[in-house]
């Protein structure tokens, strides 16, 4: 454990030598989550709700998406540069030391820009919770916390899902941001607005809707079934794919020539 | 010229050569697309009296995610940062060659040829889709319209990236400037939601801002939110800002490599 | 202790030609050519050994060494170090060993050098006493002091090498491998890390594998060398042994006043400028000291070299010998 707190500080330490370049990225996080809101806003200035869903509890879904990606991706969003890290054969030193790989790989990289997208985050659900016409209760409150820590996880989970296919394909697959980013861009509004179809993918498959739609609906009485608390929890079982994708990457690795 | 063109067509290849990468390009770029659309569709749904229709929007998203890269401003020009920042710029600078004419060019050609590769799968699936949501053909004058001004456009994107690009000479923190780059061209550029959805007061301001010459200019034309005098002006204004912006950074780069210090010795 | 059984590895690459018209059908279909990157590879390494590995680019030289850090997995066959399975067992494995590999860096870039040690020391789980001890020693021998406050980025190339082999130094490995770790140094920098190398190896008995194309580190560092191409080890033994193996002839050259010496039998004229002379000798049918004895009976001699066929030559000759 003294070992990943130091790597933490060691990373802190390097990133507060370029501070300007650090506050700047934060203030560029901080506009940037500041003009997604602008654009929801804007739709609402002409509308009261999208498909059956208020101001309020769109922001809400809003707030959760980004409150749980922006501590996801200040995690994993580092092992973006896992695939230049495989391609140039970096990824040899982390092999060559007697400790987790994963999180050997994370804790360099971990963001601290991210406090931006945070600070949006925390400041949306200020104007979504009492606006989401929710009859708040202590356990509505609690589901509400475990939506943004289990997406947290979700979100790490498919980063790191992304990082495992460079093993195979020495190629970083863009396509795979579709669930990453676009689930930031997509989950401003409850995954149920894009369709039946959409909604089974994003619950079976990609379970991103267990931390968002369903979890909303208890928040929202729609239903009062007791399972529903529970259900951001069945989200962290998508760790267990990524886990052994990663687990058989590490088996297939060719390291790089040289 | 000669050198432009092989330097293009070494791209080209090279894009061609990763496989997954190019075909989970184009697969992005219509999953995109299609849950942009389908969020659009649910907001019509709802009601409210919106400047732009929905088979409008769609035919923005569409044509947005086809010549995305085209469009894009703040990424694609690897190599032009890694000449600062690992200092092979000298190198550049001992050339007998006029380094922002290069830099443009560079741009351009970074936009073009992934485009090349993106554009026509992505427009044979738009066409593809089914009814609601299908690419609309707006008729061949306004197509004709469209292609000059997205060539505006590129002109515009490229500059105002060049200009970026200078600013690495003055910080270290290019993520930042990129980071800030990025939104800003988003939200102005109406590449989050298009300029017709801002309230309009502020629509009008915006649309008058150089980003707005970049994507909004050519997709509300094709989609056909901009007609008549209004293309004439929206048009008027891309060359405008093409002119401006590329004699504004002619004059920023001559003033900086006067003061440049390369880095890396 | 190292041990190399029936070791193969390949690799699947996909084949590209040039051109534009191959490039865009190479989107639809693909060939693919099998390396073999390591076929059938044997070998057994003692503790305390120095091992220079030797061989051209793409021999399999680094695939070997990655396959003895765990780094890579293996098709087939077993390879044992310390007792372990580096792919199977790798964070106890990698406890035991050390590497450096010259063309990358271990240390944290942004920070002083002694911050990255200390991090390693947390990493291994080093004992505070002989991470003390350890890190004096590195410190003296290396001549550190000054470089540990110094962020790596600032260190010119020969400073970070000397930290960067002190640092896998830090938890006593048992096996050290060391990928060309001269590469790019100046010589007073290379002739200090030989030294070291040296040191290291005599008294704390690490064994070390060393891969490099620098003849040089061969010839100060290892008794014995691999010689590996197209992934199968070619030759094994010491240098001398290779030396026999290329040619056994000496090199000759006499400096000297007055008349020129004549050539005697067994010896062939290489070179003759004014007062010196360079002939090489075949030792089987004239004894060195014969040949010497010859020089000085015809001519006054002012210097007197004998060398054998440098180990540049010999690998030169060995790579031509065996088409690698």
């Amino acid at each position: 454990m003294r070992f990943y707190i130091r790597l933490f500080e060691l990373n802190l330490k390097s990133q507060m030598q370029y501070k300007f370049s650090l506050f700047l990225s934060c203030i560029g996080q901080f506009i940037t989550a500041f003009t997604s809101f602008f654009s929801i806003q804007f739709i609402f200035m002409q509308i009261d709700a999208v498909d059956g869903f208020t101001y309020g509890q769109v922001l809400l879904c809003f707030a959760v998406i980004m409150l749980s990606f922006s501590i996801g991706e200040a995690i994993g969003g580092g092992l973006a540069n896992f695939p230049r890290m495989v391609n140039t054969g970096e990824f040899d030193r982390m092999l060559t030391r007697p400790r987790n790989l994963i999180l050997q790989t994370v804790i360099p990289f971990f963001d601290f820009t991210r406090i931006g997208l945070l600070a949006q985050g925390a400041m949306v659900l200020g104007i979504a919770v009492p606006r989401s016409g929710v009859e708040w209760t202590v356990a509505k409150a609690a589901v509400l916390a475990l939506m943004v820590v289990c997406g947290a996880v979700l979100f790490f989970c498919l980063f790191m899902f992304q990082a495992a296919f460079a093993f195979f394909t020495m190629n970083s697959l863009d396509f795979l941001n579709i669930f990453t980013y676009g689930a930031r861009q997509f989950g401003r509004y409850p995954f149920s607005v894009y369709g039946k179809k959409l909604l089974g993918f994003l619950t079976f498959c990609i379970p991103l809707a267990l931390i968002q739609y369903y979890p909303l609906l208890y928040l929202m009485d729609e239903t009062a079934h007791p399972a529903y608390w529970f259900v951001p929890c069945l989200s962290l079982l998508f760790l267990l794919p990524c886990r052994a994708l990663f687990k058989l990457g590490i088996r297939k690795y060719k390291s790089a020539g040289s | 010229m000669k050198a432009y063109f092989s330097l293009f067509r070494i791209r080209m290849i090279q894009g061609l050569q990763y496989r997954a990468v190019a075909l989970g390009s184009v697969f992005t770029r219509f999953c995109w697309g299609f849950m942009e659309i389908l969020a659009f569709s649910a907001i019509h749904q709802s009601g409210g009296g919106f400047s732009m229709t929905f088979s409008q929007t769609a035919a923005y998203i569409w044509m947005q995610q086809a010549f995305i890269h085209l469009y894009n401003v703040i990424d694609g020009d690897q190599e032009i940062e890694a000449s600062v920042n690992n200092g092979s710029i000298a190198y550049e600078l001992a050339r007998p060659m006029d380094l922002y004419g290069n830099w443009m060019a560079q741009c351009l050609a970074n936009r073009l040829s992934p485009t090349l590769l993106n554009c026509l799968p992505v427009l044979a699936i738009a066409l593809l889709t089914p009814v609601p949501y299908r690419l609309s053909f707006p008729g061949v004058r306004a197509t004709g319209l469209f292609l000059v001004s997205t060539m505006l456009a590129l002109g515009v994107a490229g500059a105002i990236a060049t200009l970026m690009h200078i600013t690495m000479f003055y910080t270290t923190s290019q993520r930042g400037v990129k980071i800030i780059g990025r939104a800003v061209m988003g939200f102005f550029g109406g590449g989050l939601i298009p300029l017709p959805y801002f309230p309009e007061a502020f629509q009008k301001a915006v649309g008058l801002l150089p980003f707005a010459s970049t994507q909004s200019t050519p997709l509300l034309i094709y989609s056909g939110s901009l007609t008549g005098r209004d293309v004439a002006f929206a048009m008027g204004l891309q060359v405008f800002w093409l002119a401006v912006l590329t004699m504004f950074g002619h004059c920023a780069m001559g003033r900086t490599l006067k003061r440049v210090v390369v880095q890396g010795g | 202790m190292i041990e190399f059984q029936n070791i193969c590895k390949t690799y699947r690459v996909a084949k590209r030609q040039a051109g534009f018209g191959n490039a865009v059908k190479s989107l639809f279909s693909r060939e693919y050519e099998t390396v073999r990157a390591l076929d059938d590879v044997n070998f057994y390494i003692a503790d305390g050994d120095i091992i220079g590995y030797i061989g051209p680019n793409g021999a399999g030289k680094s695939t070997t060494v990655k396959v003895m850090c765990g780094i890579l997995t293996p098709d087939s066959g077993t390879c044992l170090v310390n007792g372990k399975i580096p792919w199977k067992e790798r964070a106890s494995h990698v406890k035991d060993i050390g590497v450096v590999f010259g063309q990358r860096s271990q240390l944290w870039w942004d920070v002083p050098v002694i911050d990255s040690f200390e991090l390693l020391r947390d990493m291994y789980k080093i004992e505070e006493k002989a991470y003390r001890r350890n890190l004096e020693e590195l410190t003296r021998l290396l001549e550190l002091t000054e470089l540990l406050k110094t962020p790596a980025r600032n260190l010119s190339l020969g400073q970070r090498m000397r930290c960067e082999i002190a640092a896998p130094l830090l938890h006593d490995p048992k096996v050290l491998f060391l990928d060309e770790p001269t590469i790019g140094l100046d010589a007073v920098s290379k002739i200090a890390v030989r030294k070291f190398i040296r040191k290291i190896n005599e008294e704390k008995g690490t064994t070390v594998v060393l891969t490099t194309h620098d003849m040089m580190d061969i010839e100060a560092l290892t008794e014995r060398i691999l010689l590996i191409g197209h992934g199968r080890i070619l030759l094994d033994g010491n240098l001398e042994e290779l030396k026999q193996h290329v040619s056994r002839e000496k090199k000759i050259t006499v400096k000297y006043t007055g008349a020129a010496p004549a050539l005697s039998a067994g010896m062939k004229l290489r070179e003759s400028k004014e007062n010196q002379l360079t002939v090489s000798l075949d030792p089987r049918v004239l004894p060195v000291s014969a040949a010497i004895a010859a020089f000085a009976a015809q001519t006054e001699l002012l210097d007197v070299s004998v060398t054998d066929i440098s180990a540049e030559e010999v690998v030169a000759a060995l790579y031509k010998e065996y088409r690698i």
